[in-house]
Parts: structure tokens; C-alpha cells; sequence
């Protein structure tokens, strides 16, 4: 089992996402310039700026090289987590419903915040707790999600909502509190929070390892199937 | 001796040299400067880059510790944390920048600050600011607040380094002159460290990161080494824009080039840029330098030789190189899309010389544009009565619950989390404790033991008494250590002031440096570097003299590092320390309108620095649930503040009542809980007593049938007070 983490030049989160998932199985790092997978199983694309994010975020990350690849194996079936950056790039590449906007703020904001898991049931949320809350960090400027009143009622009908900020602790307008989707297929999962950064309970929490966990769970067992 | 031209000497002045100082530069060279040369001369002998005004009281500071790595001089000074690994750290201002335009000049200053620590092969792991401002009802302080912080969190944010944090205060003398000052510390391997000193004749001088252009030209001297005044709003094209994105790719690519040993020297470009950049590293390595402004990539045409010469365009780094690491040194510059040219190269003729293809546009020995500066004596003066005017009055009541829950929303000691919240405290993966959560930032490191960080000043307490403000300001920082466990390793300082050459203010300077002499040698702390940041006035007058200190301490065991928050119900309360506190200067004489005393109470520093050793050595053994430390607002300010943090309540019986009990300010005390029989072992030798036990969901603070008590929710509702300044 290894998982991929895509870096590009002003990813900032990317070492964080990499200690990460080597709690939980191998990890290497994809160059963005590369059209190398390197075999893995799994691809994480991380937080931060990817090229800086001036024009809107991630609208140049999904042309990068690596982004080509990346896109054939999620069509392949291959599991792919977009965190922070990594869903606004998911988004953009058309690999996730919705987009994000600009904080009802106009602000950057950091917050630790509760989360509600509305669907345990899916390839990265199956290693979690029955009807768990996880504490996890936001922080972002383009949070806000986003999609037509009539495609919402279709994710949430289809189970495709997996996260939602718990009651009151909508921390940038997201519209249902949403926090975390997938997409139809159940292989590519974005959220804005940073599940990374709640991995040590030294650090404040270890809820966030249990959504790599499940990613590690869900490629064994596929494996296991003779994929 | 040469004749002075009246042009020259014209030209001289209006870039901010005095006339003797041109004199003496025509003397030394037996001929008037070229144009190059003149802005060159008016660059490194301005106050910014030369330290005329302060460098001989600077000198009086200890530097040296058992625990110092590399000291004053370098881009950064280092200390030893253990495990082979040292760590880089130094604080640095961008006030005047900040006052003219604060969303650029706030980021760029976090821009810069994280340079120096790269240019020394550390890392950035971590940022901390500390910020004044006028009174928050003023629509500048405002705005000036409102695009700071946006600057600050858009550079700290953008390039992953965590802000850990910071300090924030509003005081009518800033309104004109605000302060933002930005520390960063690196992590760098010990053997890895790379000074800036050029050497080797023949080796490459290689210009790399963004290209160059005209924002920022005469940053140094225009902006920085003059006071604020009308006009301001021209000055603005002095001030640099900052590209976090070019900074991240140029951190990256260095830190990379360090790794491969690609290096000889390595020095960021930042006020005065090339200049300074190139100069700085000829005169410490004793050797030459030549450089062809032709070479150097432009961000916009025909730009003169002393524009490229003084342009502040920022990520830029300068590097020495042996000819045949060049290929090497390249490929590096491509991988991370980094833009690299050969601009000159190192001699021995001890002399730079600044070509534009073909034509010398400048050759100056740098015995002359370096060492001939001179250093200015002050002529310090105790000024006849107070200089400046009592705030004016907000607070009108007396009784103490009123006075608490003014006290709690006062801009000074409202909760800082809307100003937190906007910048990343966890990036990089390694904060244990973030802000909100200790009096210190506690940061996990490779090996499993932990640095602290905290960051201080109290520029009111130093406008009073300069010298005892100034033994408070390191006491305190080092107390907000204590609370988490931390023993101090090193300091770093930046010197916010007034203009030197006036009596009063060459006064507080004197007496201020004096005093942080004197602390650091008690404390056993050395001063590893820092930054002076003068002439800091606006029409209405000075700012408080405000000398910021950044300390680095270490703890072993991050599990145990202390909290500020009440943790149980039922633990015990203690309060230790000489506890002897006064209103004259504190937080509350300031809402009663109260003019500044003249002079601070006597400090007892070996009975502050033992309460701060039982403290740390408390937290240490783990027996403590809470640590803090009574600051602004006295011990019932702080009694409330645990309560927030803790979001319990508490009851406190004291023996005696008064305002100066309840709100009066005094050094080296703590706040500490746990269990009963936890604290009754606390040392004997450190005065403390058991005042009260934490529970419930009110804080009740009595004194025989006199009492405050109040909902801990409203505590909170007071203490919210910042958010609406950033609705």
C-alpha cells in the first residue's frame, strides 16, 4: 500500500500530508512538473498555494502535468483526496461537484472546528467511529461551498454530503455546512479541513487519522479483490 | 583636501546625508562621488543600514551564552538546541513602510524576516509579531490594524510557515507611527549553518529569485531613517511588494542549494538591497567585489545603474560560488523555477567596483563605503517633566466587577483570537501549544524535545521609567516561558524609538539598552542579535520608546508543557510570587485617565528570576494543571483569563481588598492550579498561598463580605470586544 502526495511549488501543506499517511502505509512524493504516479495506490493532493493562487485557487493546478495523470487514474477507479487546496483543485478539474468561493468573512480563518461524518459508509470514512464527531482545523480564505440549491439536494440524496461542519461552527458559509463531499463514484473525496493536521493528540487531536486510515482500509480491500 | 561641489553636496542632502558626512566622504575618496556611488554612500551610511546612532550602545550587550551558536553580525544570530541541532532566530521592524502602506509593508516585512532566517541555511519554522497601533476608535488605527494583520497572514499564510504568536497593543502615541516588528526562528543542522562573508577571488556573485525593478528605491533611507510626517502618501512607491509565491519557490531552492553544498556565502537582499547585499559580503570577508549592473534581470527597461544599484524588489538572495558549481547551482534554479544570473565576481582588490557593461560606474574602497561611517555618541538628556500627555479617560466606575469587565474588554487585554484566527499556527506540524492555549508558543522538535517562544514589550511602562520598563519587559517574557516550562536560551531584540539626536529620546535609549544589558547579564541570557528601528515620530510627537524582546527556550518533554487555562473542578489555586502591585502605570490608571508616573517600583530581579525557576520547574515535573502569569490588568485579570481558557469558574478568598490588589501590576507572579497537595509542595523559598479553588461556572473573587462575582459566560462577552473590529 502507498500513498502519493502531489507537491507543487506553493503546496504548504504537503510534508504534513505525507507524515500523515506514513502512520498509516508508504508515502512518496509526486513532482508536479512529472507524469509519474509511481505506482501508488492512493494520491493526496494537499494544501497551500499551489502556484500561488492569484488568478483563483486551483484554476492553474488543474493543468499541471502531474494533474493529467492524476485525473485518468481517478477515472480508472484509483482513490484520490483533495484537502484545502487539493478539493479547490478537484473542483476545478471537474473531479468533484460544486466549487468554492471566497469566506462569507472575506477573511482567512483558522478554527478548530467539530465535524459531523453524515456518511460512514464511504471508502474514507469506514475506519471512523459510528456517529463520530471529529475535531479537526480549518484554515482557508476560499472555503465556502458551493453548487445549484438542485444539485445539493441531489448529493445529499445520493450520500454524497460526507462532512458537515457541527451546529453553529460553520466556519465560512459553506451552504449546508458542508465541509466534505465525494463524487458520484465514491473514489475522489474533497474537504477543507485539514484531517493532517489532527493526526497527534500532542497536537491537539488524532481524529483526523482515522479518514487515512479508512483510505488505507479501502485499497487493501481492493487489493484484496484482485483489482 | 577635495573641493565640495555645491550640486553634490545638494544632491547628498536631499538623500539624507548631512553635510559633514559628505565632506568626509569626499575626503576619504580625494574626489566628489559618482551618481552610483552617492546612492550607494547614502544607503549603507543611513541609520537603517549603519547603526550610526546606536551601534556603540549596542556593543555594551552580552553576547555570549553556553548555549550561543553564532552571535550579533550574521543575518541571524543561532543557539544550540540539542540533538545537533541549532536554532536561528531574530526580530526585525517594517514600521515606516507599514504606516505608509500596511498591507505591503506588513507582508513584506514577514517577507524579509524570513530571508535572513534562510540566508543563514535554517528553515523557517515559525513567525511571531508584535504590533502597536493607536486607540482603536480612530478610523486609521482601523485600517491600519485591518490590512497589517491581512498583510501579515497573506505572506506567513501563503509560504506554510506557522504563526505562532504575537503580541498586540493601542496606544494613542502610535496612532501617526504604528510598529510592526516580525520575529521568525529557523531550524537548521548545526554543520549547515552558512555565514554571509564572501571569499575566494574568482568566485561567482550570483543574483537569483525575482527579477529587479523600481519599487522600494530608497527604502532604507527615504522611509526608514527619517521621521513620519505630511506627505507620506508620495513615499509610497518607496515601499516593496511582496510575491509570497516567489518566496516559497526561493526558500525551497535555497535551502536545496544549501543541502547540496553549493554554496561559499549566501546573504538575502533586503533594505538597500543589492547594495547592501553586495557590500556586506566583500567587507566581511575582507576580499572585493566586482558587478556589472548590465548583468542583473529587470523587471521593467532602462532602468539607471543606482536604481538596480538601490532597488528593494523583494525575494531576491545573492550567492558566492566556486566557477565550477555553476551547472550545479542552475539546475537547482530551474527545478524550482527560479530565475539565477551571474552578476560579478569576487577580488582581492579590496575594492567595489560597479560596472555597467563597459563603464565603471562606480569604484570606492570599502574601507571607505563601510568602516569610514561614523558612529554617533548620543547626548542623552532626563527630560524636565513627562513628555507625554495622559490618555484620555474611558473608564468612570468604581466598583470592581465593573472594573474587571472594563478592564477584560480594554483593546489591550481583549482576547487576540480575531487576530489569531487569521493566520496558520500549525503548518509545518509541529505546534503543541498554539495561541489562546499557553502564555508561551510551544513547538515540538525532531527528536522528540520541544523549543518555546514568546514574544514582549510594554511600551507605556517603558515611557515611564525607561529602565525599569525595560527589566519588566525581558522579566516578563521570560515568566510567559516559565509558565510553559521553557528555560530561556537566547534573546533577540528590535528597538523602536524616537529620532536619537533629541536629548529626551537619546535619554530612553540609553537607559533602555543599559537596562536590557543588565536583565540578559542576571537572567544569564544572551543577546544573539536584533534590530533598531529609530526615528519613529509623528507631527504629534514620539512613540513610547518600545523595545521589543523575542527569547527562545527550551523544554524536554513537549507532553508536559504548561496550559493557561483551569483544568479541574476542585483543583487548588495558588498565587506565587512577590507579589507587590501598584496602579501607577497599569492598564486600569490608563481607562481612569491617569498621567504616566515618573518612575516605575524598585524590582527585585533574584526574587522574580527564583519564582520564575519554581514555576518552570513545576510545570517541568508535571504537577501543575495551569500556568499563568499576572500581566496587564493584575491578578484579577488573569484569575478571569484562566477561567476563559479553561471556560470554568473559580472562587478566590483573598485576605486583603483593594484595587491594587485586584488590578494593580507588578512582575514575576503566576496564576497556578492543581491538586491541593500538588502545591503545597511547591518550594518553600518562592512566596505563594493557596487563594481560592477552580469549579463551577462563575468567577467569585471575595474578601470577607466584599466581592466580585460574575458568569464566566460574561467575562467572555467583555473580553470579545476585538471582534468587532474586524466585522
Amino acid at each position: 500500500m502507498k500513498f502519493g502526495v502531489v507537491v507543487f511549488p506553493g503546496s504548504c501543506d504537503d510534508v504534513d500530508a505525507q507524515l500523515a499517511c506514513a502512520r498509516v502505509a508508504d508515502t512518496v512524493a509526486l513532482w508536479h512538473a512529472d507524469h509519474d504516479l509511481q505506482g501508488v495506490d492512493a494520491v493526496v493532493i494537499p494544501g497551500g498555494f499551489s502556484y500561488g493562487d492569484y488568478l483563483r485557487a486551483g484554476a492553474i493546478a488543474r493543468f499541471a502535468p502531474i494533474m493529467t495523470e492524476v485525473i485518468d487514474f481517478a477515472a480508472a477507479g484509483g482513490y484520490v483526496m483533495g484537502i484545502c487546496n487539493g478539493f479547490q483543485v478537484c473542483c476545478e478539474a471537474g473531479l468533484l461537484p460544486g466549487a468554492l468561493l471566497t469566506n462569507s468573512s472575506l477573511r482567512f480563518v483558522f478554527r478548530q472546528v467539530s465535524l459531523d461524518v453524515v456518511n460512514p459508509e464511504t471508502a474514507f470514512t469506514r475506519a471512523l467511529p459510528t456517529g463520530a464527531s471529529l475535531s479537526i482545523p480549518v484554515k482557508h480564505t476560499t472555503g465556502r461551498y458551493y453548487a445549484p440549491p438542485a444539485e445539493l439536494d441531489r448529493l445529499e440524496a445520493a450520500g454524497q454530503v460526507v462532512l458537515r461542519y457541527g451546529a453553529g461552527e460553520n466556519p465560512n458559509g459553506a451552504l449546508r455546512d458542508i465541509a466534505g463531499v465525494i463524487n458520484e463514484q465514491g473514489n475522489v473525496f474533497g474537504l477543507m479541513p485539514h484531517p493532517e493536521h489532527a493526526v497527534d493528540r500532542l497536537r491537539g487531536s488524532a481524529d483526523g487519522l482515522g479518514l487515512f486510515a479508512s483510505l488505507r482500509d479501502s485499497v487493501s480491500s481492493l487489493v484484496g479483490g484482485g483489482r | 583636501m577635495s573641493v565640495v561641489g555645491a550640486y553634490g553636496l545638494q544632491r547628498a542632502l536631499e538623500l539624507g546625508l548631512t553635510r559633514s558626512e559628505y565632506e568626509l566622504i569626499v575626503d576619504r575618496l580625494e574626489r566628489e562621488p559618482g551618481t552610483v556611488e552617492l546612492a550607494m554612500f547614502s544607503l549603507l551610511w543611513s541609520e537603517h543600514c549603519s547603526y550610526k546612532h546606536s551601534k556603540l550602545l549596542l556593543r555594551t550587550l552580552p553576547s555570549e551564552g553556553r548555549y550561543l551558536v553564532m552571535g550579533p553580525g550574521e543575518n541571524a544570530g543561532a543557539v544550540d538546541v540539542g540533538d545537533g541541532w541549532a536554532l536561528a532566530f531574530k526580530v526585525e521592524s517594517h514600521n515606516h513602510p507599514s504606516a505608509v502602506e500596511p498591507f505591503q509593508g506588513a507582508a513584506t516585512g514577514v517577507g524579509g524576516i524570513l530571508r535572513d532566517i534562510f540566508a543563514v541555511g535554517a528553515r523557517p519554522i515559525a513567525v511571531l509579531d508584535s504590533l502597536r497601533f493607536g486607540e482603536p476608535e480612530s478610523e486609521r488605527t482601523r485600517y491600519l490594524l485591518d490590512r497589517a494583520v491581512g498583510g501579515i497572514g497573506h505572506y506567513g499564510n501563503s509560504i506554510g510557515v506557522p504563526t505562532v504568536g504575537g503580541e498586540v497593543y493601542f496606544e494613542g502615541p502610535y496612532e501617526q507611527n504604528c510598529l510592526i516588528n516580525a520575529m521568525c526562528l529557523g531550524l537548521v543542522r548545526h554543520e549547515a549553518l552558512i555565514r554571509s562573508a564572501a571569499a575566494g577571488a574568482g568566485n561567482l556573485l550570483v543574483l537569483f529569485g525575482a527579477a529587479t525593478g523600481r519599487d522600494g528605491i530608497g527604502g532604507a533611507s527615504v522611509l526608514a531613517s527619517a521621521e513620519l510626517g505630511e506627505g507620506d502618501a508620495a513615499k509610497r512607491p518607496s515601499v516593496q511588494i511582496g510575491d509570497p509565491f516567489a518566496e516559497k519557490k526561493l526558500m525551497e531552492c535555497s535551502l536545496e542549494l544549501l543541502e547540496r553544498d553549493l554554496l561559499v556565502a549566501l546573504q538575502d537582499l533586503g533594505a538597500a538591497g543589492l547594495t547592501s547585499a553586495a557590500v556586506e559580503m566583500a567587507s566581511k570577508g575582507g576580499v572585493g567585489i566586482d558587478l556589472d549592473v548590465s548583468r542583473v534581470p529587470l523587471r521593467e527597461e532602462d532602468m539607471e545603474p543606482f536604481e538596480i544599484m538601490a532597488s528593494e524588489s523583494q525575494e531576491r538572495m545573492l550567492a558566492v560560488i566556486e566557477p565550477s558549481r555553476l551547472d550545479q547551482f542552475l539546475a537547482v534554479c530551474l527545478h524550482w523555477e527560479v530565475g539565477a544570473a551571474v552578476i560579478g565576481e569576487v577580488t582581492d582588490s579590496g575594492r567595489c567596483r560597479i560596472f555597467d557593461a563597459e563603464e565603471t560606474v562606480g569604484d570606492v574602497p570599502l574601507s571607505v563605503l563601510v568602516d569610514a561611517c561614523p558612529l554617533y555618541e548620543l547626548s542623552p538628556e532626563l527630560p524636565a517633566h513627562q513628555i507625554y500627555p495622559p490618555p484620555e479617560r474611558t473608564l468612570h466606575a468604581d466598583d470592581p466587577a465593573d472594573v474587571l469587565l472594563a478592564l477584560l474588554a480594554s483593546p489591550n487585554i481583549a482576547d487576540r483570537m480575531p487576530l489569531f484566527e487569521q493566520y496558520d499556527p500549525v503548518v509545518q506540524s509541529r505546534t503543541v501549544r498554539r495561541p489562546g492555549q499557553a502564555d508561551a508558543a510551544v513547538l515540538e522538535l525532531p527528536q522528540g524535545s520541544a523549543i518555546a517562544v514568546a514574544i514582549d514589550a510594554n511600551g507605556r511602562r517603558v515611557a515611564a521609567d525607561p529602565y525599569r520598563g525595560t527589566i519588566e519587559t525581558v522579566l516578563e517574557c521570560v515568566s510567559n516561558l516559565a509558565c510553559v516550562g521553557a528555560e530561556p536560551l537566547g534573546l533577540t531584540n528590535c528597538l523602536n524609538f524616537g529620532n536619537p539626536e533629541k536629548p529626551h529620546i537619546a535619554w530612553q535609549l540609553t537607559e533602555s539598552i543599559r537596562a536590557l544589558g543588565d536583565a540578559c547579564r542576571a537572567l544569564e541570557i544572551p543577546v544573539v542579535g536584533g534590530n533598531v528601528s529609530l526615528y519613529n515620530e509623528g507631527p504629534d510627537g514620539p512613540i513610547y520608546p518600545t523595545p521589543v524582546v523575542g527569547i527562545v527556550g527550551a523544554l524536554s518533554d513537549p507532553a508536559r508543557a504548561g496550559r493557561l487555562g483551569f483544568a479541574g473542578e476542585g483543583d487548588a489555586i495558588a498565587l506565587v510570587g512577590p507579589f507587590a502591585p501598584a496602579i501607577a502605570a497599569s492598564e486600569l490608571a490608563k481607562l481612569r485617565g491617569q498621567a504616566l508616573p515618573s518612575a516605575l517600583p524598585e524590582i527585585d530581579i533574584a526574587a522574580v528570576t527564583a519564582t520564575q525557576r519554581t514555576i518552570r520547574d513545576a510545570v517541568r515535573a508535571g504537577t501543575l494543571h495551569s500556568a499563568h502569569d499576572i500581566a496587564e490588568g493584575g491578578l484579577a485579570t488573569a484569575l478571569a483569563e484562566c477561567c476563559l481558557a479553561g471556560a470554568v469558574g473559580a472562587e478566590i478568598e483573598l485576605e486583603e481588598w483593594s484595587e491594587a490588589v485586584l488590578f494593580g501590576e507588578t512582575p514575576g507572579c503566576f496564576i497556578v492550579s492543581g491538586a491541593p497537595s500538588a502545591l503545597r509542595q511547591l518550594d518553600p523559598h518562592t512566596p505563594h498561598q493557596i487563594i481560592g479553588t477552580v469549579g463551577g461556572t462563575r468567577l467569585a473573587i471575595g474578601a470577607g463580605e466584599t466581592s466580585i462575582d460574575i458568569p464566566v459566560e460574561r467575562l467572555r462577552q467583555a473580553n470579545g470586544s476585538l471582534a468587532g473590529l474586524f466585522a
